[in-house]
């Protein structure tokens, strides 16, 4: 399973990529592995606020339908509309291509309650 | 009569091999015995003769087959034979819901058949494969709007079937939702444009207009649907598949979503109980859509087979988030309806509406020149109904005419006093020239 | 078989002549504002051809009258054919809801002996027969115990169901506006008292259950449960959709159920149609009549008469008019044939049925619930197929064998997941082929695996991609 050193992650599979006081979010691969062929997501409104830990969006396979968690707090900027049209990107290439949306991020410490790679890599072993 | 294939002998083997002596031993492992009921008070059972005389009793006890000038959500169509041959085809009524794709091709290529019919003849994207009648669908559009546009407000026409008002108040009143009513011109029966953009704001999520509306009375659904998309409203049509032959479309005017009764097409009246109701969206729509969805893909070998889709949407998989609760629809009926435009095919949906439309003006023009009939909305451009005024007594008018088998017109003021003295004709392409004559004597002479 | 796998628009149009006629000279000009300008795209067939068109499509489907239908859950027993007939009568099918009461005494009567029958058989004491099917029912149910609270100016938010019910049962509850708490079944997969004491508090309206529940097991429990319920304030509602193992066995209200509704289609022999029209009445005891939706038929007089509540009390209307009549004429009927004795009888037998099949099997998969059932049972086929077969090739597999497939991967609390229910209109020959053929399949995952794999082959098509069918749908012609 690839799960990047680059980035931070949540216990709910979804991961977190900061860039100034942007920050990109997805699932892992892990997460899509999982879920198996993924046939729709429902993605949310630019400019919608979002708690920490509240859900977001949901990812849906043919038999099954999955709540997605925001990492961590912030303001919806842009999300990524070719999901709507192309889901199988979250497959193919779920840290660059199948990434869901982008945040601007309303509390840095946020970040410190998310694991790196290596725990992550250990939560789902366990 | 019970319909159990099983002997005594095949009784005995099987509780051996359960391993219990009887049933009553058998229940004991899972039910205790204090809560059994000694045994059910009904009547005894019945052979099947003496069960068909028991129903003949009952039909006879109802008046049936009457000359039907009656309409309000339930319209008396001709119903042709290859309806109640194909969907009388045991293949087809005694089978489930179609999960198992593979066996069930036929159900599935049917609802996929429907689901285009209802798209080509209302001109919109995506069709679902039934909701449980009109009423329930413009509730459901409601929902479906409420969800797509994360707003809470929704204007609906008052000239919107009554049963439908009173079934949306009910799916709507614990939710949060607002509805506000607006009034058809008293003049034309028709809403107007102004009445409507003085409740229009951009916190609406959707205006609901039926057309041709319970009066009859056809709206211009272009110009509504317009002032509704100005306000970023959702615009939803409900709307009478019969009259689509003839009158423009709800894709042809931009609705967003249409719903309406399916009933018209294929089904006899039942008592108001033989329904479908239809759900057609615009594409954007698709994945918020209550209710099952058919749509075509491939088998492993590449041939084409039909798939239940997009089912990410309902109860069995999404719960408590699910787009709606809806789990058994109408299948059969609206299976009736697909197989009635069928028959017809593009050139008899035209000569339906247009036979519908001639014969309803015929009655109209028929009935104003009777005197103490005066029409109650001036100008209005009506399909299968229309209203009057009269001062003569309205029961005495349907006693009259039920005694020459003929269902009369409805007495709108039993219902709401706003409408005292004002009857609603219903007139399809079933009636007869010769029916039509008959109701206009009797009129006449009353 | 004849694989006619044409679409309705790929048959060329073959008829030209003027099918709906009119005896009045065709009026019907019209303003272009309101004119249809664009032709849809429908053949204009003749009747022959749609004739073998629908037939052919009827040939690719497995029914109840070409098979066994083990559908747990779903009650697929034998649609009477008299029901059939009788329902077809001109005396019902022409009768329009706005006649006249004292013109439609026949299609009342027999709504009226229907919603005495089953306060009969359920033990409650209304019941409206206007819900359009079992879900519809739920709802209903939900909002009248919504609109109870609301009378009662009690403010209750919240309902109670178990991890193993029907999807529908969340999902009504969340239409009737009310929060969901979902109730761990325990390991025998019932509901524990002790675990429902801890939810348990001032928010709970009610708790949903199916008895039995979706596993075949009786919630023997019952008693306590509806004790600590009601000492809470709270109502219990029953979902029907098990009812046809206890007919005249036990009825939901002597055991404590408020609410409940029944599916007419399962329990009382109608067709499923392919997946309607159905009908889901609701039962209430006394004290909840006034919140029943609008009308219900009375008697008065020996005249039958159609009762409108209170609008302020009631929760209003569910569907236009009165419900879904051939539905409910056919259940009517169904009940008058076996009578109280023919339901009992019936209730039994498919205990027995579903049973026998489960002695058959519990040697060789794995029965959560131990080693008896009501009328239908869940197994696991985790652990009990090799190479990789999973319970979904059994399901293709038995396809192949010319039988429909049982429920899969529902109860979601049983891993790999098939429920059986062989209902009462099964022979024992059909139980004892059906029975073997599931065992040659478990023995043809370690002998043969691939022609489970590759199943079903003997089908008017085979595995369909459904994948690509939801990520680029294709939903009409």
């Amino acid at each position: 399973m690839n799960t990047p050193n680059n980035l931070c992650y949540a216990k709910t599979h979804e991961w977190a990529r900061k860039e100034g006081n942007k920050v990109y979010v997805g699932i892992t691969d892990h997460a899509q592995h999982e879920i198996t062929d993924i046939v729709h997501v429902e993605l949310p409104e630019v400019g919608k606020k979002f708690d920490k830990e509240q859900p977001c969006a949901v990812v849906e396979s043919v038999k099954s339908a999955f709540d997605i968690y925001c990492p961590v707090s912030g303001t919806i900027v842009e999300v990524n509309e070719e999901l709507l049209s192309a889901p199988e990107l979250i497959n193919q290439d779920p840290y660059g291509k199948g990434y869901f949306f982008v945040l601007e991020i309303s509390n840095e410490e946020d970040f410190k309650s998310l694991m790196n790679a290596e725990q992550y890599t250990k939560s789902i072993e366990g | 009569m019970n319909y159990i294939p099983v002997s005594d002998k095949d009784k005995k083997e099987m509780f051996e091999s359960i391993g219990v002596k009887d049933t009553q031993e058998l229940l004991s492992l899972q039910i205790p015995e204090t809560l059994r009921v000694k045994k059910l008070n009904l009547d005894k059972g019945m052979s099947e003769q003496e069960l068909i005389s028991l129903f003949k009793k009952y039909a006879h006890k109802n008046k049936s087959n009457l000359a039907c000038f009656r309409g309000a959500g339930i319209y008396d169509h001709f119903v042709p034979s290859i309806v109640d041959e194909i969907i009388g085809r045991s293949e087809f009524w005694t089978a489930y819901t179609p999960y198992q794709a593979e066996a069930s091709q036929g159900t599935l290529q049917a609802i996929f058949e429907y689901q285009s019919v209802m798209c080509e003849l209302t001109g919109m994207e995506c069709s679902n494969a039934s909701m449980y009648d009109g009423a329930t669908a413009v509730a459901e559009a409601i929902l479906l709007a409420i969800r797509a546009s994360r707003k809470n407000k929704v204007i609906i026409s008052n000239a919107l079937n009554p049963e439908y008002i009173s079934v949306v108040e009910t799916y709507t009143k614990n939710l949060n939702i607002e509805i506000v009513k607006i009034d058809v011109d008293s003049k034309t029966g028709a809403l107007n444009k102004d009445a409507l953009n003085n409740v229009l704001d951009e916190k609406v999520a959707a205006v609901v207009v039926q057309s041709p509306n319970f009066f009859g009375t056809v709206e211009d659904m272009q110009e509504l649907s317009k002032a509704s998309k100005d306000k970023k409203a959702l615009f939803v049509a409900v709307v009478n598949p019969v009259s689509l032959g003839l009158l423009k479309t709800p894709g042809e005017y931009g609705a967003d979503i249409a719903v309406g009764e399916g009933q018209v097409f294929g089904n006899q009246m039942y008592l108001g109980g033989s329904t479908f109701g239809f759900m057609v969206v615009t594409k954007a729509l698709e994945w918020k859509m209550p209710g099952r969805i058919v749509g075509q893909t491939v088998d492993k070998d590449g041939k084409r087979g039909f798939v239940l889709t997009l089912q990410s949407r309902e109860q069995h998989i999404r719960r408590e988030k699910a787009t709606s609760n809806i789990c058994t629809n109408a299948a059969l009926n609206s299976f009736a309806a697909c197989v009635y435009a069928a028959y017809l095919g593009s050139q008899g949906i035209k000569e339906l509406a247009e036979t519908n439309i001639s014969k309803t003006r015929y009655a109209f023009e028929k009935i104003k020149n009777i005197k103490g009939f005066v029409p109650l909305f001036e100008n209005s451009v009506f399909f299968n109904e229309f209203v009057f005024k009269t001062d003569k007594n309205i029961d005495k008018i349907n006693e009259e005419l039920m005694k020459e088998n003929i269902l009369g017109p409805l007495d709108l003021g039993k219902t709401d006093a706003k409408y005292k003295n004002c009857i609603m004709f219903a007139v399809t392409e079933k009636r007869t020239k010769q029916e039509i004559d008959k109701l206009a004597e009797i009129l006449t002479r009353v | 078989m004849i694989n006619n796998n044409k679409t309705l628009n790929e048959i060329q149009s073959n008829r030209s002549t003027v099918i709906v006629d009119s005896d009045v000279e065709l009026n019907a000009n019209i303003d272009d504002k309101y004119k249809r300008t664009t032709v849809p795209d429908i053949p204009n067939l003749s009747e022959s051809t749609l004739l073998r068109h629908y037939t052919n499509l009827s040939r690719k489907n497995y029914a109840l009258s070409t098979t066994m239908y083990p559908l747990g859950s779903c009650t697929m027993k034998h649609n009477p054919l008299v029901n059939e007939k009788i329902a077809k009568f001109d005396g019902f099918s022409t009768i329009h809801p706005y006649q006249d009461e004292e013109s439609m005494q026949g299609s009342l009567e027999i709504m009226y002996e229907l919603q005495k029958d089953l306060c009969e058989i359920s033990g409650m004491d209304y019941f409206t027969l206007q819900p359009a099917a079992g879900a519809h029912g739920e709802y209903t149910g939900l909002l009248i115990i919504a609109q109870y609270f609301k009378n009662k100016n009690e403010k209750r938010t919240k309902i109670i169901v178990p991890d193993s019910a029907h999807g529908t049962n969340p999902a009504s509850a969340a239409l009737s506006g009310f929060e969901i708490i979902s109730l761990k079944s325990d390991e025998n997969g019932i509901v524990s008292p002790e675990k429902l004491k801890e939810v348990l508090n001032s928010d709970v309206a009610a708790m949903m259950m199916t008895n039995p529940n979706t596993l075949g097991v009786f919630e023997k429990n019952i008693e306590e449960i509806s004790k600590l319920i009601h000492d809470n304030g709270s109502l219990l509602y029953y979902d029907g959709a098990n009812l046809n193992a206890v007919m005249g066995i036990i009825r939901p209200a002597d055991i404590g159920f408020d609410v409940m509704h029944i599916n007419l289609h399962k329990t009382f022999s109608t067709p499923h149609g392919g997946g309607g029209p159905g009908s889901g009445p609701v039962g209430v005891k006394a004290f909840l009549k006034e919140c029943l939706p609008s009308p219900v038929v009375v008697k008065e007089n020996e005249k039958f008469k159609l009762y409108f509540n209170n609008k302020d009390k009631s929760i209003g209307t569910m569907k236009a008019f009165y419900g879904n009549f051939p539905v409910i004429l056919k259940a009517c009927a169904y009940i008058k044939s076996l009578g109280g004795e023919g339901l009992t009888e019936a209730s039994k037998q498919a205990v027995i049925n579903a049973n026998y099949i489960l002695s058959k099997l519990k040697h060789k998969v794995k029965i959560p619930a131990g080693n008896s059932c009501m009328h239908e049972f869940a197994m696991s086929l985790k652990g009990v197929l090799g190479n990789d077969i999973k319970t979904l090739d059994v399901a293709k597999r038995l396809l192949d064998n010319g039988y429909y497939a049982p429920t899969i991967y529902f109860p979601l609390i049983v891993e790999e997941a098939m429920m059986i229910e062989p209902t009462e209109t099964e022979s024992k020959q059909t139980l004892d082929e059906f029975t073997d053929t599931l065992l040659n399949i478990i023995e043809e995952s370690n002998t043969n695996p691939e022609v489970v794999h590759n199943a079903p082959v003997n089908t008017s098509v085979k595995r369909l991609n459904e994948v690509e069918a939801a990520r680029k749908p294709k939903l009409h012609w």
